[in-house]
């Protein structure tokens, strides 16, 4: 390979058609209250190990919607199951419920 | 809707394409990206009965200064005066660009004129006092790619090959890219507007190609100027590329054809540099996507040596779509000279099929 001196850009268009959405289905099953998330990131703001590894529960919203799985995966290991979000949540999504259920369907997926 | 609707509509995106005896502006660049590219368009409207008149006084417009943000405005359309001022001087009145930058420069400062009078008595003022010129405003402006198209049928008729694979008796399967200031900046002032650019897909038709849409079909080439001039920013430029190539890849195309200055030249060198970064190919059994001007294809279709076309200076290959066309040519003369004299040949890439 040759080194021009420049590099590419990997692409950072969402290409719906490429998602999986099995999982988002596995998941919204078990736990509904994933549909009445308003996106205000207090559970984020709130987390315990958000404060140590970046894990970030809004953004996992977003990659379950675009069907991004492999980047779930990486992330779901970083949760310390605190249930700190789930205190704060406005709306009372069962968020220990819902990293279960993601646990879960990785599981059924492999 | 009703069809006699529908063809109103379409009559408000044609342009008028003057018929003959034009006033032809080389482009700076494209001598060195596509050498045979102009020389071609001149062999052909020549051989179609067409007066083409060139002035060697003729400049850049500075357009790719003025793109670049090294040229002030005020004087690039003292620039583009001057070469209203060439034209006047020449006793014509129809202005044609081979450059699409140009073209879009020549639009832009038109449109100035047309809006803000007083500008342009400011321009006037300022070329007469640097040159003592003064230019009659062109009755009709049009691009190179804007008279081949109106002369398309014409090409059609007179040419000896049709876009059709020989073997298969298919179309053969074309992309086609439109220079962003072709119709971009000013809708009106291309063949289908911004929104249905037919320029280049009314050749491609006449001459029994297919056209293939894809979802990347209006993203810039990669170009952009600042994108590419500084060494640092080539990674836009060439991402932007990548993006079309990975987006028109699964609808295998067999030719891309353009009609700007830098369009054919980055969708044909980078990918060459993306197979040397990433070993990715985009054509058939790692051939690349081969990549022409409207030019050098009519004079494919015309029956012209692909070599007198410039087509052996390509950085993907284009004997592939020949062979599959029919066209004849010799690959022993692939490196000679207009003399005969071998010029050298360039290393094979390590990716890249090489011919």
């Amino acid at each position: 390979m040759i080194d021009f001196g420049y590099t590419l850009t990997r692409d950072r268009q969402l290409d719906y058609d490429r998602g999986d959405f099995r999982f988002l289905r596995i998941v919204r099953a078990m736990e509904p209250s994933l549909d009445v998330c308003i996106g205000c990131g207090s559970c984020t703001a709130t987390c315990s190990a958000g404060h140590f590894t970046g894990f970030n529960i809004r953004k996992l919203h977003t990659l379950i919607q675009r069907g991004d799985n492999e980047t779930i995966k990486a992330e779901l290991k970083k949760c310390m199951f605190c249930g700190k979000c789930q205190l704060v949540c406005p709306r009372g999504v069962n968020l220990r419920n819902l990293i279960l259920a993601m646990n879960r369907a990785i599981e059924q997926l492999g | 809707m009703k069809r006699e609707g529908k063809k109103l509509i379409w009559d408000e995106y044609q342009k008028e394409i003057a018929d003959d005896n034009y006033f032809y502006v080389r482009s700076c660049v494209r001598q060195n990206f596509f050498p045979g590219a102009e020389k071609t368009f001149l062999r052909y409207m020549k051989e179609l009965g067409r007066n083409v008149f060139e002035n060697p006084s003729h400049t850049t417009c500075s357009g790719i200064g003025y793109h670049s943000d090294i040229v002030p405005f005020e004087t690039a359309m003292t620039m583009v005066a001057r070469q209203f001022a060439l034209m006047s001087e020449a006793g014509y009145e129809n202005f044609v660009t081979s450059c699409i930058t140009s073209f879009g420069l020549y639009s832009e400062v038109l449109e100035t004129w047309h809006h803000f009078p007083e500008i342009e008595e400011k321009t006037r003022v300022h070329l007469k006092n640097a040159t003592g010129r003064e230019f009659n405003k062109p009755k009709n402006l049009a691009h190179a790619s804007d008279v081949t198209f109106r002369l398309r049928k014409e090409i059609a008729k007179a040419g000896k090959y049709r876009l059709v694979n020989q073997i298969t008796g298919n179309p053969i399967r074309v992309v086609e890219h439109i220079g962003c200031h072709y119709s971009r900046m000013f809708p009106s002032k291309g063949v289908g507007g911004a929104e249905y650019p037919y320029v280049l897909v009314g050749m491609i038709e006449e001459w029994g190609g297919e056209v293939i849409d894809y979802p990347e079909r209006r993203h810039c080439c990669g170009f952009g100027f600042r994108q590419y001039l500084v060494k640092a920013n080539r990674g836009y430029s060439i991402s932007a590329s990548k993006k079309k190539f990975d987006s028109m890849k699964p609808y295998k195309p067999e030719l891309i054809l353009t009609n700007c200055p830098g369009c054919p030249m980055f969708l044909d060198r980078w990918q060459y540099t993306i197979s040397e970064m990433e070993g990715t190919t985009y054509g058939e059994n790692s051939q690349g996507i081969p990549v022409m001007t409207y030019e050098e294809l009519a004079g494919l279709i015309l029956g012209y040596d692909p070599w007198d076309l410039g087509l052996q200076v390509h950085q993907v290959p284009v004997e592939p779509l020949m062979d599959k066309i029919g066209i004849p040519y010799d690959p022993e003369k692939k490196f000679l000279d207009k003399d005969g004299n071998f010029m050298g040949k360039p290393n094979s890439p390590a990716f890249l099929k090489f011919y």
